[in-house]
């Protein structure tokens, strides 16, 4: 029989997550400290508003870039908070997810050989969805000592004549690093310099915990050549729901709605009324788990302050990415250990790419009590390799 | 500061203040003072435990209790209030808009003795006109506390 598959997804590597997940499934009472979705549940008044929809029978499609009230309220939304305006009519097309956004933002975009700048440790999809789309991605190596944010000496030196787009993941996962103003301009003007354009990954911008969240588009030439992506996960603890949205000038949403449009037609119209209630009710909501987030994030960077483990103070995400080179093992290997022996599960920082390595991504999405017992089992696992050095 | 103590507290008394201290960035000395500070100006009125009493083998029953009352001259309404407060088996009583006036919760051990209080102590007093006791079935959520069985994290362990 001839080779059902193509060559492109052949060379494709699954998820380095997935490794992992299957030992941590295995195991019976770990607890886990691995999960990249909040601990919240979607706030009440927005379910209901789901389940209201539904009672409602609004069990149809809607026109393919999304509710009509919802790319109005995503408008206002982002003109409240990121200070943008954009056209609900043409500028705003509500996706499966911020994942889709991305995957058709490249699709729209790229033509065979373009090459995708995307820094790393960054979330998983960019890589594999550039070369789906026919790109070829480019890495950026984001340093501990810039406290993974990318600099402009960074940038420039990836950029060749090839380069069309630049993937700007932040904050981040799973650094849990931001990019304020001044990095944004430094970045800005070689952008703006070398004509390329940027695929701007917000979803994590309402949990910024050093001032407002800014967002490259609000500096002065980059609404223009930008596509932001943003959605509900994160900010109303709406995963499930798998509901987010694109942002751009109307020459490029018309063409990544065409792909939405053929691929997916519409997102869950169920979702999507519910998201008109998150944003015209929830910011109290939004606040409260900023506040409790950026509570335990002090606590977590407390900890390992105390631990002796190295370790930035992230500003962003509720991740929380320490080093851990000093024990001499990789980030895969001692994620391994830690899990057998202390039956804590935390990703190795190789998951988000190669540069990843000799760190650990911690999510700080469950309660202070289970990142006290978590934090406990760390303690005295790095006590006895630190014994066994000695 | 006040209003981040506060809200946490509210959830959770028994929070180490070291602990505290930390996740609201500040040292333990300014919590402690503040919390001190508002104890001594009534803003923190005391600290309870929240007990489901129906998980234990004590009998106990609650009532609300809505009374109407007409106010004396002069003394309004705290004066009557006063006089139900200070009954050591009511435990709670707020002064209500509506049809009636004071809701009052008290908490006895059977509903004959609840009924003996409404009927010797509340009713009879001279300002009160009426009362209508309702007594709690069951108890789902108090002090923002869910007091049914609720849903585990039933989260993948480990998500990009």
């Amino acid at each position: 029989m001839r080779d059902p598959l193509s060559s492109t997804i052949r060379e494709i590597k699954p998820s380095g997550i997935r490794k992992f997940f299957d030992l941590v499934s295995e195991m019976e009472d770990a607890i886990s400290l691995g999960v990249g979705e909040p601990d919240f549940d979607t706030p009440w008044h927005i379910r209901d508003e789901g389940i209201y929809s539904l009672e409602r029978g609004r069990t149809f499609y809607t026109s393919n870039a999304g509710l009509k009230e919802l790319k109005e309220e995503i408008a206002n939304y982002l003109a409240r908070r990121i200070h943008v305006s954009y056209d609900y009519r043409d500028e705003v097309l509500v996706t499966v997810g911020g994942s889709e956004g991305i995957d058709i933002a490249m699709r729209a975009m790229l033509d065979p050989g373009d090459e995708v700048l995307i820094p790393q440790p960054s979330y998983v999809s960019y890589e594999p969805c550039a070369v789906l789309a026919g790109g070829k991605p480019v890495i950026i190596e984001l340093k501990a000592e810039n406290e993974f944010r990318l600099t402009p000496e960074e940038l420039l030196e990836k950029i060749t004549d090839r380069t069309k787009l630049l993937v700007l993941p932040f904050p981040n996962n799973p650094t849990g690093a931001i990019m304020e103003r001044k990095d944004l301009e430094a970045i800005a003007k070689v952008i703006i310099e070398k004509d390329i354009f940027v695929l701007s990954d917000e979803i994590y911008s309402e949990l910024s915990y050093k001032g407002e969240h800014v967002s490259i588009t609000s500096i002065p030439g980059m609404r223009e050549r930008t596509i932001l992506i943003n959605g509900f996960s994160k900010s109303y603890a709406m995963t499930g729901w798998r509901l987010g949205y694109a942002c751009s000038p109307a020459e490029i949403i018309s063409q990544m709605t065409k792909i939405h449009q053929f691929a997916i037609m519409c997102a869950p119209t169920t979702s999507q009324y519910a998201a008109v209630e998150a944003l015209q009710n929830g910011d109290e909501d939004v606040a409260m788990m900023r506040e409790a987030y950026d509570q335990r994030r002090r606590y977590l960077v407390h900890a390992f302050k105390e631990m002796g483990l190295d370790c930035f103070e992230p500003y962003g995400a509720f991740y929380i990415f320490p080093c851990i080179k000093e024990f001499g093992m990789t980030s895969e290997e001692f994620a391994s250990r830690f899990l057998q022996e202390e039956k804590v599960a935390v990703v190795p920082g190789t998951a988000f790419g190669d540069c990843g390595e000799g760190f650990l991504r911690i999510s700080y999405a469950y309660s202070l009590d289970n990142l006290k017992v978590a934090l406990g089992r760390l303690e005295d696992f790095i006590g006895r390799l630190r014994a066994q050095k000695a | 500061m006040r209003e981040k103590i506060l809200t946490y507290m509210e959830r959770n008394s028994r929070v180490d203040l070291k602990d505290l201290a930390v996740m609201l960035g500040t040292d333990e000395v300014t919590i402690a003072n503040e919390i001190a500070d508002m104890e001594k100006e009534g803003v923190i009125c005391g600290y309870h435990t929240l007990i489901d009493w129906d998980k234990t083998s004590s009998e106990k029953v609650t009532a609300l209790i809505e009374v109407k009352v007409t106010p004396q001259r002069g003394l309004g309404f705290d004066k009557i209030a006063e006089r139900i407060y200070n009954y050591p088996e009511v435990d709670c009583v707020y002064l209500i808009s509506g049809g009636f006036d004071f809701m009052v919760m008290i908490e006895g051990k059977t509903m004959r003795g609840v009924a003996q209080f409404v009927s010797e102590k509340l009713s009879t007093q001279d300002s009160v006109l009426s009362t209508a006791t309702h007594f709690i079935l069951k108890k789902y959520k108090d002090h923002g506390s869910i007091m049914v069985p609720t849903a585990k994290d039933e989260r993948i362990l480990v998500t990009p």
